[in-house]
């Protein structure tokens, strides 16, 4: 088997407040393939977006990675001084981030934003970014982009700065896209364009993807795998067609059956009983125990560890038919 | 942008008029300006051969406008105390001002933004705790103290530069400059430090509150993700964005500076127009009253104008609208 192109294994992240450590992210491992699209989904707060700035090392302090290993294509990048980081963002990993309303800086063209960020990667001239540039506005579907390179944000509607965005971030061609929550702040409507965007892109440019979202249609729709991370560890993960069809851990259970269907109208809406433990106070043993169904004796105390069953990977003792000395 | 500007325009001619008027007031309300001028055993006849060459024997609207078109033409009328023009007096005096207030200005920016962007940037380092501290002191110390202070201790006790005046200086045309000698620039340190410090530690909190309020947003951190450079990311989107604020403050600013170099410039006997307003109110010399608040009034819808203009060329948005609403 290739090497993955991300792979991350055991991740930390932590951040010092005032009420002591916090542990956001908490043992995660997971791998992307080559030209494939990791899907990752839970609640807001479960970690999701600060995985996706710790693969691209954008942790701010108080955060900081705590332990693990990120590495991209073999390399290690966790720990790479800052400066050897900076070439990392960009080159060869392009990052996407909710709004594209606020991510364009205001006062600068779009075709200025996008020839500054080639050059700093790419020893091109400034006519041969510039033409790299319309190149690829007309491959993320702007319109006359010969005409629209010298717009500045404000003049594109929403789902365009997201284009402009999604150009951005490929404009080095990255080994590796990280689309954090893509088409939340945008419409229903742009929405399956920018999805069928960003899944072209990665297919055209044997792109890896990691896409952050808490929209299971949108991830059904795009994603090879998904990851299901609840409370700052990775809950399950599999082949999205099993995850979805089959779901194994009882969170994963409950956040597909609460997806509505158009079917049932008659029915009200399931939903998970409680919430998301902050992350000052994560239950002893499985965190999702207090709000689990099947939760018995040893899910208060012992914390559940990756288990693989078939294709998928499930943290849950419901799984673990050996008794946990023998399994050690 | 043409109809924008036009219209700004009209609408600062019509400030002007307003400060016309009182201008103009001034010359009615401030005692009988004959009395200043004759001495008291002048005869009442003299008096009125006086007022007439004066034309205050006419009826106020028609002083009104007569003065309203000379002050047009920049002619002031004659001071009381010089027996000059006013225009002359103040034409003489207006470089030494506005040389004074460009410096100040010019130091003010620069140390306020290099200041303001360190302190931003290096948060927690001593010096930037320093410049907090400075810039508490020059904001609540006031000008006159400032200005003792440093004569005190550069002119009289180091004796590095000198008091007063503006040393020696050479004709341009009507203009005059201090910036072409060597004792005209050593004359123009201690001032400019003075009437600029206060702007300085202005923009400089300004250039630091604004920085830390842009390093935060979502461009910036983009901006970060796309792999540019530090460097690139503070100079060329953080320090651009917080330039409108900047703007807007210096560009008032700098119409305060030359109004209230009347403290600045009676401390270093700077020979300003500050200076020769200061004697004027002693003396209540009137048309140089009036014509200085005309001046100062005029800088000040000039400068507003211009901070307007230049807003659209920081920003392109502000282009956008402007040219939609106009």
């Amino acid at each position: 088997m290739t090497e993955p192109v991300l792979s991350v294994r055991n991740l930390q992240v932590e951040f010092a407040s005032r009420r002591g450590t916090l542990r956001a992210i908490d043992d995660v491992s997971f791998d992307i393939a080559k030209g494939e699209v990791l899907g990752v989904v839970g609640e807001s707060g479960a970690g999701k977006s600060v995985t996706g700035l710790a693969v691209i090392g954008l942790i701010d302090p108080p955060g900081r990675i705590a332990g693990g290993e990120i590495r991209l294509a073999g390399m290690r990048i966790d720990n790479l001084p800052p400066e050897d980081m900076r070439r990392v963002r960009g080159k060869r990993i392009g990052m996407i981030f909710q709004d594209p309303l606020t991510s364009l800086n205001p006062l600068y063209k779009v075709g200025d934003q996008i020839v500054e960020t080639i050059r700093t990667h790419l020893n091109l001239s400034e006519s041969a970014a510039r033409r790299r540039a319309i190149d690829l506005l007309a491959e993320v579907g702007i319109p006359a982009p010969e005409k629209r390179i010298d717009g500045y944000p404000h003049e594109f509607s929403g789902g365009m700065r997201q284009r402009v965005v999604i150009a951005l971030a490929i404009c080095a061609e990255p080994e590796l896209i990280i689309a954090d929550e893509p088409t939340t702040a945008l419409d229903v409507s742009v929405q399956a364009q920018i999805i069928s965007l960003i899944k072209r892109l990665g297919r055209d440019h044997g792109t890896a993807v990691m896409l952050v979202t808490h929209d299971m249609g949108v991830i059904a729709e795009t994603s090879d795998r998904v990851a299901v991370m609840y409370a700052g560890r990775v809950a399950e993960i599999g082949p999205v067609q099993d995850v979805v069809k089959n779901p194994l851990h009882p969170y994963a259970k409950g956040l597909m059956g609460a997806i509505p269907t158009l079917a049932g109208e008659d029915k009200r809406l399931v939903q998970i009983p409680g919430s998301m433990p902050r992350l000052s106070a994560i239950p002893r043993g499985c965190s999702f125990n207090p709000r689990c169904a099947f939760a018995f004796d040893r899910c208060r105390v012992e914390r559940p560890e990756p288990l693989p069953r078939g294709a998928q990977s499930v943290a849950c003792h419901l799984y673990d038919t050996m008794p946990a000395e023998s399994a050690a | 942008m043409l109809a924008f500007t036009l219209r700004r325009a009209v609408q600062a001619i019509g400030v002007m008029f307003a400060v016309g008027i009182i201008a103009f007031s001034m010359f009615r309300f401030a005692g009988d300006p004959v009395n200043q001028i004759v001495s008291i055993d002048t005869s009442a006849a003299e008096r009125a051969i006086v007022r007439k060459s004066l034309g205050l024997d006419d009826p106020v609207p028609v002083q009104f406008v007569r003065y309203f078109a000379d002050a047009a033409q920049f002619k002031f009328g004659v001071s009381y105390q010089f027996r000059q023009p006013v225009s002359a007096l103040l034409s003489e005096r207006m470089p030494a001002t506005l040389e004074l207030a460009i410096c100040a200005t010019v130091f003010a920016m620069v140390f306020g933004i290099l200041m303001g962007v360190y302190s931003a940037l290096k948060r927690d380092t001593v010096l930037a705790k320093l410049f907090q501290a400075v810039s508490l002191i020059g904001i609540s110390l006031p000008t006159f103290l400032i200005g003792i202070l440093l004569i005190y201790l550069f002119a009289v006790t180091l004796g590095w530069l000198p008091s007063f005046g503006r040393g020696e200086v050479v004709k341009l045309g009507w203009w005059t400059t201090g910036l072409l000698t060597l004792s005209g620039l050593k004359a123009l340190i201690m001032p400019s430090i003075t009437l600029g410090l206060f702007q300085m530690t202005l923009i400089m909190r300004l250039v630091r509150a604004e920085m830390l309020e842009v390093l935060r947003t979502d461009y910036i951190r983009f901006a970060r993700a796309r792999g540019l450079t530090t460097r690139a990311i503070h100079f060329g989107h953080a320090l651009k964005n917080t330039l409108i604020p900047v703007i807007t403050v210096a560009g008032l600013q700098f119409g305060s500076v030359i109004a209230f170099s009347i403290i600045t410039e009676t401390v270093f006997q700077w020979p300003g127009m500050g200076l020769l307003f200061v004697q004027a109110v002693q003396n209540v010399d009137i048309p140089i009253m009036a014509a200085y608040l005309l001046m100062v009034s005029l800088i000040f819808v000039t400068i507003n104008l211009v901070v307007d203009i230049l807003y659209t060329v920081v920003d392109p948005r502000l282009r956008a609208t402007v040219g939609r609403a106009t």
